[in-house]
């Protein structure tokens, strides 16, 4: 089997592009403190269950962004070929 | 094909298909322009905007006391609209209630149009960062508008050295909206992509309605409100 140096360069991009992805441990530590205080808040105050889940929602969103910019990493690497 | 070096490594002999296609191409003034799945999709959902918003004008010109269901359904899509704006922007709200309601419309149906087959329009970068771009210029004109001199003299602020970091923070604004909603719907079409091209045929009847749920409904409608919401707080930070 020979391999030529654009073969190396694509397998070397799809172990970049999994590597990118540790990027999702981040957010799912984050979205899950997130959850946790909002259930902590429904608990002491369950009148506001509405507004707490609304906020709550809302900051899981903004917090997912980091995940989602290695996510992008990863696809580009992937199907774009930046290194040709 | 269009984007012929977006072809997948690996995935095309699987079947998988989540690219954005060509359907069409014409040369104009020595260019080629395509038309692509993309377009077609923006253009169904002006389409059923249009007609939606051609009944709802029929039903207001003849609003009565007692509300039939289709008036009901836009009065509380109307007050859900000055609930959310009023909110955030006080009484500014309706200065800019039209621009949010209409971005509210157009991304929440775009993002829905995958439930219709299509691909999602929000899912093309093209179609995000131009959105992003247009909250970007309301905020600079808003901030000109209201602050005037200090719309510059407050990026040195706290330190004169904080200087380059500021003018990042303000061009990161629209690129982060952007790439935000267009990651969200992406990894959507991607999911559902590789659950159509590669599941045997048994698996494909009835089960992706829950992925459709989550990557269309769930993440769809929150992304939509996510963009409108941080439209808003950047549009309000340069309102005093």
């Amino acid at each position: 089997m020979n391999l030529t140096g654009r073969d190396f360069i694509y397998g070397c991009s799809a172990i970049g592009a999994g590597l990118a992805m540790i990027a999702g441990i981040g957010p799912g530590v984050g979205q899950g403190i997130a959850a946790g205080h909002g259930a902590a808040a429904v608990g002491r105050n369950p009148g506001a269950k509405a507004d707490i889940t609304q906020t709550m929602l809302l900051g899981q969103a903004v917090a997912e962004t980091t995940g989602l910019y290695g996510l992008l990493v990863a696809m580009i690497l992937m199907f774009v070929k930046p290194f040709k | 094909m269009v984007f012929e070096h977006l072809a997948p490594l690996m995935l095309t002999e699987s079947g998988a298909d989540f690219m954005i296609h060509g359907v069409y191409k014409f040369s104009l003034m020595g260019k080629e322009i395509w038309i692509t799945t993309t377009t077609v999709s923006t253009w169904v959902v002006c389409i059923i905007l249009i007609v939606f918003a051609i009944f709802a004008r029929k039903t207001i010109l003849n609003a009565s006391d007692v509300p039939g269901p289709f008036q009901n359904i836009l009065e509380i899509m109307v007050e859900g609209l000055e609930g959310m704006t009023q909110g955030v922007l006080g009484d500014n709200a309706y200065r800019f209630i039209n621009y949010i309601g209409t971005i509210f419309l157009f991304i929440l149906l775009s993002n829905l149009s995958g439930l219709l087959g299509m691909r999602n329009p929000t899912a093309d970068y093209g179609v995000t960062f131009l959105l992003g771009i247009f909250t970007f210029i309301i905020v600079q004109y808003q901030g000109l508008k209201n602050r005037k001199l200090k719309h510059f003299t407050s990026l040195f602020e706290p330190l004169p050295l904080l200087f380059p970091i500021n003018i990042i923070g303000e061009f990161a604004n629209p690129l982060s909206i952007s790439l935000r909603l267009f990651a969200n719907l992406l990894s959507g079409v991607i999911m559902l992509g590789l659950w159509y091209g590669m599941m045997p045929i048994l698996l494909k009847i009835g089960l992706p309605a829950f992925l459709h749920i989550y990557c269309d409904v769930f993440s769809g409608c929150i992304q939509t409100y996510v963009f409108c919401m941080l439209t808003m707080v950047y549009i309000g930070d340069k309102l005093e």
